[in-house]
């Protein structure tokens, strides 16, 4: 009692004090190394997830939810991807950012809820991200490896922003964070030097005003808990802080540390009389100015101050009250110090409790120390203090006559309430100026969240809450999700023939909507629980439940519904979280509205499947022009899906429909639409060789193919005089077998004939075969001496050319005799 | 018939109680709709339509004329119309037009609509949206299987594999779903069902529910044994040429609802004949099976016993030549009448496969599986490509080369794709993101290693909520192994001993000796495992998703345990997305071998030439 003043540290004209909240509950085997933590704000929960960078199949890495003072609410081993940051939302659920650009909401008892994504390509790299809270709701900011920023304000209304490209930025930028200013969301960033704010449309180069130009990079950045000041920490050590419109400076120190701290959170609180700055580094905090030895801990940024949170236990850490300076430091004469001293004599039944209070009452200041004690109490953690100062003020009071008892009963019922959710059991350490802030409804309602019902009742018995605000809403929160819903439960088993959705539709109509949502669970047929969520407007929850029930038609319910209610984009995005009903949407579209298939994709930024949409309506078009335009359109997203192939071949098929167009209008040749084989074909049959040749040279067709197509169109039109000097115009690259075989094909044997002497050895005995020159064949093949030619021979030879049979079996024999 | 079967092998259950149960239901719908009415049938509906119901018994219910669903106004005249369809938009929209147009001239008539097997939500989406669901009545047709032969019964859905493994549209799930629930009511309780792959899960997920919902009696099994697998598990099987006898004749002549229709290169007359082919054809049912090579040698000895037969009428007195012509000329003439037929078909595929083509093609193809001499694979494909033999055929040995090689070379891919479009048209592009997308015909993926990949995807599949995950590295997941799968299960067996085609020592058989089908050797590993322990490297190079479940054998007593043994060794296989013939012929095979029963039910009988076409885009 006599050393309150010991642990506080004067930074200039404030002090700082430390207290201690918690010893930590929870028993972690490696501390918080290695882990990524995540707590939230006013005394909220804890996650942990330890080693999210081991990728091993193998080991999976484990995920925790601590409430603040340790007590674990849930743990489960985490299967998804690799994890890049944690974080909560102001409803207190997880967000679970990973490194693809997906982002998985849990709540806080670990169960999942949704996902989102925070990008449609799969290429999505996230490096790092960030969590932030906004008046808008709980928003994401993350770096993709790409450099790019993309933000999502409001996750309950998920809309990204891609912010644009900043110049000369490779990777991560060396720090960053998220303001809201103007009601508009920006990035601040720096890389190296240079620091930029970012925002939808632009992205500024900016300076902050009066930071030395020897400071050096910045490499570290905080923003506070208002959006109101900036903190910037630069390779050399200085700290600069300001306003985080960069318009004024409020301080430079060197801390003549160079290396980077590992957190930077400010410690301030309203009406504060200087914000400062808390850093961490590996073996010391600083309170720009302060410092004592820590192990590995993490800092929570508060609405007044910070909370420091390590594997054994928790301070706080925050700007000693004004109220609580003036009773507590020493010698005070403020007329709270006086009457707390007054109300300690007079417990000792000494006289001089009356001179103190005569003190006070001589400069009639009674009424402000005993305003001074109840506030002072308000922002003390410790119970005997409470008690001592509230003693003091209640001592005080019997001597003013007009004194108002308000100020000093709520002040009595708050701190019991806050006493009690600071109980390491239920773990809310929240102060009095966040408790105030947070409003005693939202307390409730955390407190129903986490499932502490009783407390919640006895907590608005006690504060006088009117009912249908306290009591029995928590007891209609608490009936409607356990006892209620297990009731019937129980009453009604699992005896068959009882439909649960009509017992749900039943409270529905009572107006009993979660009991009815609770009871939906236990029942099986999803058939059943749909129309019924629809009905109760929970179309999200519908959506989810006819997809789990592999009824596409079902599926397809919900979906109707939904285009109808909602409107378009809400309606894509809802649609873009569930793959299966995406799936079963677009093949509707396909076959009944084919623009809205164009909508879905040019949402999702499917370029390739925007472009393959392009060509199948090309072919829809009759006229060229237009078929062209869209050919090109398809070209162009082919191009920003970066499949050049397609775009080159796009390229092509448009190239290739003019010059058939040309050609059909100069010499009605008919040939639009045709494939490029099929065009030269129909060239050659035409007698317009010259044509034939151009596209055989601007497309690029390789030799064979033309060999083969003119080969085969000179053959059909019985042009022998052409095919002659065509076979001897150069070497064939598709042999002369070939030649051979289409002229006997077409009925010629003695155009055949010629060309058997130009095929390749090896192919010889086919040839000769092919034109039915047994002779010639059996010359042959007794020449390479090949066994299984000679056979093939034999094969074709008939009973009357017993003369070569004779000559083919001796052969053979001496073949295989070597 | 060079084999013999075990003696022990049990007899198949009686499925024409199928048909019978579809006949009574139809006619119950058709009574529905009192009066004389027309009745419109879906094209690809006429054949089973045919096998259940004849013209004579539809008329025997008041249908006064048939029309085929040909998009185009009718001409009907009477006041009743039926319309007996899949359930497809493009069909539902057409029904809408014709109401509309009806409403637009003043007329009135009454409309019902049946679906089959089943009605989805969509199309009264769009009844409704067109604005007349009012004015139509709409039924559900239960007829989900159609018997093709005593081992075969398929679900006539040749758009399952679309839908399904291309679209990611899984409405189709729940019908094979309500199909193994209607085998189980009638032929179960099944004691083990089996399985691989994500929609054969999900199959019997969606049966576990009905059952569960439903209520079961306690009776007799008579199939014990059921193996779900999944197209997409197995892609290279049906991408082979087909050199057995019946798979042969769809290959080339394309078997439609059992029935085939020869041309009159066969029939050696001026007009074309519908045959069917099922074990009631006694030629057909003995060369089925039959390695190509063999059937000729048979079918010569089969007329030469015929000869025999024959010619037993001389020196027959009056007597017998009256029992003679009363009990067995009959059957001798229809004998021959089959024979004649078979040996036409058999020379007219001997005139289109014997040639050089053929004999390379097979090579090649023998290369792809086994996985040598790939640049002279890749040449061939080329000129095939450039001499445009066969669209689709080219597109098979693609999808061939890319399965077995684990994806092309980047240069390859490119150079391929281009010669191919410059053959056949650009708008091709569009097939190829769709074998793209089944991961028919990939790229290789430089740098990132099969098992980085893989133990990614792995990582993910097993989570029910990450699950939904995949389907962002779906197209990654369906890497094939189909190298590492052949050496773990030895499907190609050694090339250097003679495969001797007339004995045939295992399934590989089918294929010339030269690759025993994936599918079914999956089917043989597990069922003589009793599971997938032992298996795992397999299950994980096909991506997982498999499941082995004992279910209920409540109510069997063990006094007729006989029965029940053999209900053991019946196996019902479901493959979703279609089987080949070859398939079929390879699973009688096995079950010869190992004194088991097969039964085949399938979405639809495929084949290469079917499967490439489910997955063309191009705007013919």
């Amino acid at each position: 009692m006599a050393f309150i003043t010991a642990n506080w540290n004067p930074l200039g004209e404030a002090f700082y004090r430390k207290t201690e909240l918690y010893e930590m509950s929870w028993n972690l085997r490696d501390g918080l190394r290695d882990s990524l933590v995540a707590a939230a704000p006013y005394g909220g929960p804890i996650a942990l997830l330890r080693e999210p960078h081991r990728r091993s199949p193998s080991s999976r890495p484990q995920l925790e939810i601590y409430s603040a003072s340790g007590v674990a609410i849930a743990s489960f081993p985490w299967k998804s991807g690799p994890v890049v940051q944690l974080g909560w939302t102001v409803s207190d659920e997880l967000l679970c950012v990973q490194e693809d650009g997906s982002v998985l909401i849990y709540d806080l008892f670990g169960s999942f809820k949704r996902h989102f994504s925070m990008g449609q390509s799969t290429k999505l790299q996230v490096l790092e991200a960030k969590v932030f809270h906004s008046p808008y709701g709980t928003g994401v900011a993350i770096v993709t490896g790409s450099s790019r920023f993309t933000l999502a304000t409001n996750i309950d209304e998920l809309k990204l922003r891609r912010l644009p490209e900043v110049p000369g930025l490779q990777g991560k930028p060396s720090c960053w964070v998220v303001l809201t200013q103007d009601r508009q969301t920006k990035v601040l960033l720096s890389n190296g030097p240079e620091l930029f704010i970012l925002d939808n449309t632009s992205c500024t180069a900016v300076c902050p005003p009066g930071l030395s130009p020897q400071a050096g990079n910045i490499v570290h950045m905080s923003v506070s808990f208002s959006y109101k000041y900036l903190a910037l920490f630069t390779d050399t050590g200085h700290l600069w802080t300001g306003s985080s419109h960069l318009q004024e400076k409020l301080s430079e120190v060197d801390t003549k540390k160079t290396t980077t701290p590992k957190q930077m959170i400010w410690c301030r609180r309203p009406k504060s009389q200087q914000p400062s700055v808390v850093l961490m580094w590996d073996r010391l905090l600083l309170v720009a100015g302060v410092c004592s030895d820590t192990d590995p801990c993490v800092l929570v940024g508060e609405l007044d101050g910070v909370r420091i949170v390590s594997s054994t236990n928790q301070e706080l850490l925050q700007e000693v009250p004004l109220v609580c300076q003036d009773i507590f430091k020493i010698a005070s004469m403020a007329p709270g110090a006086l009457l707390l001293e007054a109300h300690r004599e007079y417990e000792k039944s000494s006289q001089k409790a009356d001179e103190y209070l005569r003190e006070i009452k001589e400069q009639s200041m009674l009424g402000e120390a005993v305003r001074q004690c109840v506030e002072a109490a308000g922002h003390e953690y410790d119970t005997n203090t409470q008690k001592s100062l509230l003693r003091a003020a209640s001592f005080g009071k019997c001597f003013l006559t007009d004194f108002s008892p308000d100020q000093f009963v709520t002040t009595c019922r708050e701190l019991r309430v806050l006493n009690a959710v600071r109980e390491s059991s239920v773990g809310l350490p929240l102060t009095h100026t966040q408790f105030k802030q947070m409003t005693l409804q939202v307390l409730i309602d955390r407190l129903v969240y986490r499932q502490f019902y009783p407390l919640a009742i006895e907590i608005c018995r006690y504060l006088k809450i009117p009912d249908y605000q306290g009591v029995s809403r928590v007891l209609k929160h608490w009936a409607s999700y356990e006892a209620i819903a297990r009731a019937v439960c129980v009453k009604v088993g699992d005896s068959p023939g009882v439909s649960y959705s009509h017992i749900a539709a039943k409270a529905y109509e009572c107006g009993r909507t979660e009991l009815a949502i609770k009871l939906l669970d236990f029942e099986a047929r999803s058939g059943e629980q749909v129309p019924l969520l629809l009905k109760m407007k929970r179309s999200q929850l519908a959506l989810s439940k006819a997809v789990e029930s592999g009824d596409t038609d079902l599926v397809y319910t919900v979906v109707s519904y939904l285009k109808n209610e909602m409107n378009r984009g809400d309606f894509f995005m809802t649609l873009r979280n569930q793959p299966v009903a995406l799936s079963l949407y677009r093949q509707f579209c396909k076959l009944q509205e084919q623009d809205t298939l164009k909508d879905l994709y040019n949402q999702d930024d499917d370029h390739q499947e925007l472009a393959n949409y392009y060509v199948t309506a090309s072919y829809r078009e009759k006229r060229l022009e237009s078929r062209l335009s869209l050919l090109q359109s398809a070209v162009d997203e082919y191009n920003k899906a970066k499949n050049e192939f397609a775009a080159k071949a796009t390229e092509d098929e448009m190239r290739l429909l003019r010059f058939q167009r040309k050609l059909d209008d100069e010499k009605g040749a008919g040939l639009l639409g045709l494939s490029l084989q099929a065009t030269i074909e129909a060239l050659l049959a035409l007698g317009l060789h010259k044509q034939a040749e151009q596209l055989y040279r601007d497309f690029k067709v390789p030799d064979k193919r033309y060999w083969w197509l003119k080969l085969k169109s000179l053959a059909e039109k019985e042009e022998w005089e052409e095919l002659e000097k065509f076979s001897k115009s150069k070497k064939s690259p598709i042999g002369y077998l070939a030649f051979v075989e289409v002229c006997i094909k077409c009925n010629n044997k003695y155009e055949a004939k010629k060309y058997v002497s130009k095929v390749a050895p090896e192919q010889k005995v086919k040839a000769h075969l092919a034109v039915s020159d047994l002779e010639g064949a059996a010359d042959a093949a007794i020449e390479r001496r090949n066994e299984s030619e000679m056979a093939a021979v034999l094969s074709r030879c008939s009973a009357s050319d017993r003369l070569l049979i004779d000559r083919l079996n001796r052969a053979r024999t001496t073949a295989t005799k070597k | 018939m060079a084999h013999s079967a075990r003696r022990d092998s049990p007899e198949l259950p009686d499925f024409s109680l199928l048909k019978r149960l579809a006949r009574d239901q139809l006619i119950y719908l058709l009574e529905q709709l009192p009066g004389k009415k027309d009745l419109f049938i879906e094209a690809d509906l006429m054949s089973p339509l045919d096998r259940i119901a004849n013209v004579s018994t539809l008329k025997q219910h008041e249908v006064d004329k048939l029309y085929k669903v040909e998009y185009k106004p009718v001409i009907s005249t009477s006041d009743q119309l039926c319309f007996l369809i899949r359930p497809r938009i493009q069909t539902v929209k057409w029904i809408c037009d014709v109401v509309n147009a009806d409403k637009a001239a003043g007329k009135f008539r009454r409309y019902k609509l049946i679906f089959t097997p089943q009605k989805f939500y969509a199309c009264e989406a769009v009844l409704e949206e067109q604005g007349i669901f009012g004015d139509v009545t709409t039924d559900e047709w239960a007829f989900y299987l159609l018997p093709l032969d005593d081992d075969i019964i398929s679900l006539e859905l040749p758009e399952f594999f679309r839908d399904n493994f291309l679209a990611g549209d899984q409405r189709w799930v729940r019908t094979a779903g309500s199909t193994l629930h209607l085998l189980h009511s009638i032929y179960g309780p099944f004691s083990k069902i089996y399985g691989i792959g994500r929609c054969s899960k999900m199959a019997y997920e969606s049966w576990r529910e009905q059952v569960e919902e439903g209520e079961t009696k306690a009776r007799q099994a008579e199939i014990g044994n059921v193996f779900l697998i999944d197209r997409d598990v197995d892609f290279v099987t049906p991408l082979c040429s087909q050199v057995v006898y019946e798979g042969l004749v769809d290959d080339i002549f394309r078997i439609k609802c059992g029935c085939v229709e020869f041309g009159p290169d066969v029939t050696s007359s001026d007009k074309s004949m519908k045959v069917m082919l099922n074990s009631q054809d006694k030629v057909f049912n003995e060369i089925r099976n039959e390695h190509f090579s063999n059937v000729f040698g048979f079918l010569s000895q089969k007329a030469r016993n015929l000869q025999t037969a024959y010619d037993k009428r001389r020196g027959m007195d009056i007597k017998q030549m009256k029992t003679f012509v009363s009990e067995e000329l009959k059957g001798l003439k229809q004998e021959h009448r089959l024979l004649s037929l078979h040996i036409g078909a058999s020379e007219s595929i001997m005139k289109k496969k014997t040639k050089q083509d053929f004999q390379e093609l097979l090579k090649t193809e023998h290369s792809l599986l086994e996985g040598f001499e790939i640049r002279e694979c890749i040449s061939f494909i080329e000129e095939h490509i450039n001499r445009q033999v066969s669209m689709i055929e080219s597109l098979r040995l693609l999808c061939l080369l890319s399965i077995t090689e684990n994806g092309l070379l980047p240069k390859d891919y490119r150079s391929l794709k281009a010669q191919y479009l410059q053959s056949y048209g650009v708008d091709h592009l569009l097939t190829f993101a769709n074998l793209r997308q089944l991961g028919l015909l990939v790229e290789q993926q430089p740098g990132e290693t099969l098992t980085v990949m893989e133990s990614k995807v792995g990582k993910l599949v097993n989570d029910k909520t990450a699950g939904k995950l995949t389907d962002a590295f779906s197209s990654l997941a369906k890497k094939s192994n189909f190298r590492a799968l052949s050496k773990k299960l030895n499907l190609v067996p050694k090339s250097d001993e003679e495969y001797d085609l007339r004995v045939p020592r295992d399934m590989a058989y089918i294929f010339s000796g030269a690759y025993i089908p994936l599918s079914c050797k999956l089917i043989e590993q597990v069922l003589e495992r009793d599971g997938w322990t032992g298996l795992e490297e397999v299950t994980r190079l096909l991506n997982g998703h498999e499941f082995a479940v004992t279910g209920s054998t409540a109510g069997s007593s063990g006094a007729d345990s006989r029965a029940k043994n053999d209900a053991q060794r019946i196996v019902l296989v479901m493959f979703l997305g279609g089987c080949t013939f070859s398939e079929i012929s390879a699973l009688r095979f096995l079950g010869r071998e190992r004194g088991y029963k097969f039964i085949v039910v399938t979405t639809a009988i495929t084949n290469s030439s079917r499967l490439i076409e489910a997955l063309l885009d191009n705007h013919v």
